[in-house]
């Protein structure tokens, strides 16, 4: 676990440089301002969740990391290196499509509604990427997503295809393929979110194992408050496109800070 | 799809070829293998049209969606122009028209040509309709695995937008064999070409009109058998399975 | 060695094209007008009537739609003299234009019709309303004004086939520009003269009902 200490303000100061970085962020939609100056770093092989009330930013967060958005100003960086934008001599200019093509590659994502390809079978969903993008053998692709997704439980349902799987596996399905490309960090939106509660702790199972296992960096957008708690190195509690609260994950849950926090906890826990 | 028209479709069938066998099943007899050899050419423009239509259509689409602004001009102006103007216009312009422009092409490439072009415009608008009909979560996880636009259109989005294009490309495949009986207007001998030359030879009108559109509902039929078998053969892992 | 273009012809051929253009509207709009009819019946037909009839209609219609229009220009204009039936080529091909639109038509009716929601139905009934009242006061008032940009597609289709017409000598736009090809040997300047006009009011046509679109979309209290 690492060890870092929180001040007051929304910049986290860490040991080692951070592996994602948001300098500042802004993003706005005609005159709705979703993220305002954002300040977020996360360290390596750290487990960040970020909750929230809807509309505070939270998934745009991390779609502007897997550059499924574009930002207004600020700078996203990925171990060091920008990932919005690149360097032109000795300034920095917006990315073009092949910078952001090369950085993609350290980004996985899982989706809310898991959006795997309905016309291949969980197998071919996970090897598709690696034999197109990364030039994999169909053997390696093969040996590297029948092992994924034996370890999310799968093994006996290669050949089925997502309407045939129940939404548990579907998701666990899309956690394996994104895994397939080895990324460097790992983003879960929301993921249990379009699931029956009964279904849910599989998924959440297979988060924990996963990421305990291969050491990920991950940052998970949730409800599940109760993962979050006990899985989470830090929590961060968003609203109104800021940070408005974050520190370790117990400290946060059993002693809110700011009244914000407050409130929004406080409507959750009733809620369950 | 005419999903539940099949059954009506052999209905018809079986009533009008009741009613013909009333009237003389054996004058069928006479002319039915004039008919057929008109037949023949029938199912060879079809088969050509379709052919040029489904290249023609793709072409247009992709690159009005993807294609550079001269690319996508052109392709615009080739479905404008080919959805605005009717099929027997297009026709008769290529087969009028051309040889003043040193290209004279047999009346089997210009119908082939024209009505695949024709088809094909109107099928340009049902690919893009079906690609676009893909959900935008397919391109997001596309690219959350750093697929190229293009190896995500081949993989990914494509072979899901084939299966919804089936219907419609199945009506659109029984327009193209209605609009093949105008090349008997620019001297094809297709199946319309020897209905109206045997009435005039034989003066059975009824029978031989009668026999021809029964020709051409079966041919309609056999069209939207196949396309349905194609539609359940691509849609073998699309298909809402039992959730396991 | 002839010019390509002979802009003087195109002028001369101009007059005889637009006379003939009437024709070809005339023959459009009473042909629209048959099939909106027959295309109602139709749908009434196989909605709402006993089992037979619905068979019998819905034969019909697929018949109708699976086979080429010009078959059924020529089975009237040959066939029906033999009934005792003899008319003109014009009111033949209207009448085969209408039938032909008119099965087409009664699907975009059904489409409309089974959009109404079946609390409509029971109101009425509650109501005490009848049949014909219902249908004319209650269901079709919410049916059509959703389908009316089909059933404009259809019209422009209807008008881009009046050519056929020509097969039995009616003498539409595309009969004239034949005659005038025929008798000078250049066809280029009046066949295009005839696709630029359907091209030009397919375009105009399209822009109109995609206003009409808009226009019925955006009035009050037809949406829910």
């Amino acid at each position: 676990m690492n060890e870092h200490a929180p001040d007051n303000e929304t910049n986290t100061v860490i040991a080692e440089p951070p592996l994602v970085h948001f300098e500042k962020v802004t993003k706005c939609y005609g005159p709705l301002t979703v993220l305002d100056q954002l300040d977020l770093a996360v360290a390596a092989h750290e487990k960040v969740a970020i909750i929230g009330p809807s509309g505070s930013g939270k998934t745009t967060v991390l779609r502007m990391l897997m550059t499924l958005e574009t930002i207004d100003s600020g700078l996203i960086s990925i171990d060091g290196e920008p990932l919005t934008h690149m360097p032109q001599g000795d300034k920095l200019v917006r990315a073009n499509a092949a910078h952001l093509k090369r950085m993609r590659g350290h980004i996985g994502m899982v989706f809310q509604h898991f959006n795997l390809f309905p016309h291949m079978t969980a197998l071919k969903n996970c090897m598709e990427a690696p034999q197109t993008v990364l030039g994999m053998s169909k053997g390696e692709a093969h040996a590297r997503a029948s092992d994924l997704l034996a370890q999310v439980g799968l093994a006996d349902k290669l050949d089925h295809y997502p309407s045939q799987l129940s939404g548990g596996q579907q998701q666990r399905v899309a956690i394996a393929r994104a895994l397939a490309m080895r990324p460097k960090v790992m983003l879960f939106d929301e993921v249990t979110s379009a699931l029956d509660p009964e279904l849910c702790g599989e998924v959440l199972a297979v988060i924990r194992s996963l990421g305990q296992e291969h050491q990920l960096t991950m940052l998970m957008v949730t409800h599940q408050m109760g993962f979050a708690r006990e899985f989470a190195d830090r929590v961060c509690f968003f609203h109104a496109g800021r940070i408005e609260e974050q520190g370790p994950a117990r400290a946060l849950f059993e002693n809110p800070q700011n009244e914000r926090t407050q409130q929004f906890l406080r409507a959750v826990m009733d809620a369950v | 799809m005419r999903s539940t028209h099949s059954a009506t479709l052999v209905v018809a069938i079986l009533c009008f070829g009741a009613g013909l066998w009333v009237t003389g099943f054996s004058s069928l007899r006479d002319f039915l293998p004039e008919l057929l050899r008109g037949v023949i050419v029938t199912v060879q423009v079809t088969a050509g049209g379709a052919v040029v239509a489904v290249v023609a259509a793709f072409g247009a689409a992709l690159a009005r969606l993807y294609g550079p602004k001269p690319l996508r001009w052109f392709a615009s102006t080739y479905v404008e122009v080919f959805r605005g103007t009717s099929a027997l216009v297009q026709l008769f312009w290529l087969f009028f028209v051309l040889p003043h422009f040193g290209l004279t092409l047999s009346p089997l490439v210009v119908g082939i040509a024209a009505l695949g072009l024709n088809i094909g415009a109107y099928g340009a608008e049902v690919v893009r309709g079906a690609i676009g009909s893909v959900g935008r979560g397919q391109w997001e996880a596309a690219t959350a695995l750093n697929l190229t636009r293009a190896q995500a259109l081949r993989c990914i989005i494509l072979p899901q937008a084939f299966v919804a294009m089936i219907p419609p490309w199945g009506n659109l495949f029984i327009e193209l064999l209605k609009a093949t009986s105008l090349v008997s207007l620019i001297t094809l001998s297709d199946l319309a070409f020897k209905a109206q030359q045997i009435n005039q030879n034989t003066l059975r009108t009824a029978e031989v009109f009668a026999s021809v559109l029964l020709i051409y509902l079966a041919l309609s039929l056999l069209i939207t058998v196949a396309m349905r078998a194609l539609e359940a053969r691509a849609a073998r892992g699309l298909r809402r399975g039992r959730v396991g | 060695m002839s010019k390509v273009w002979d802009w003087g012809y195109a002028w001369e051929a101009f007059p005889l094209l637009a006379e003939a253009s009437i024709i070809t509207v005339k023959a459009t709009l009473m042909g629209f007008v048959v099939a909106l009819t027959v295309g109602l019946l139709f749908a009434i037909g196989r909605m709402a009537g006993p089992m037979w009839l619905r068979w019998t209609v819905g034969g019909v219609v697929e018949f109708i739609r699976s086979t080429p229009l010009l078959i059924q220009i020529f089975f009237l204009y040959y066939v029906m003299p033999e009934f005792g039936l003899t008319m003109s080529a014009m009111v033949t091909g209207v009448i085969a234009l209408g039938l032909h639109y008119g099965a087409y038509c009664s699907e975009v009716y059904r489409a409309g019709l089974a959009n109404v929601p079946k609390g409509q139905w029971e109101a009425s009934i509650a109501l005490n309303l009848s049949t014909w009242s219902t249908f004319k006061n209650v269901i079709l008032p919410q049916a059509i004004p959703p389908v009316v940009p089909a059933l404009g597609n259809y019209l422009v289709a209807l008008f881009k086939e009046t050519p056929l017409l020509s097969v039995i000598a009616v003498l539409e736009l595309m009969q004239t520009a034949k005659i005038l090809g025929s008798e000078t040997f250049r066809y280029v300047e009046p066949i295009t003269l005839v696709g630029a006009f359907f091209l030009v009011f397919s375009l105009v046509s399209a822009a109109l009902i995609r206003r009409l679109e808009r226009h019925l979309n955006a009035s009050p209290g037809r949406r829910i």
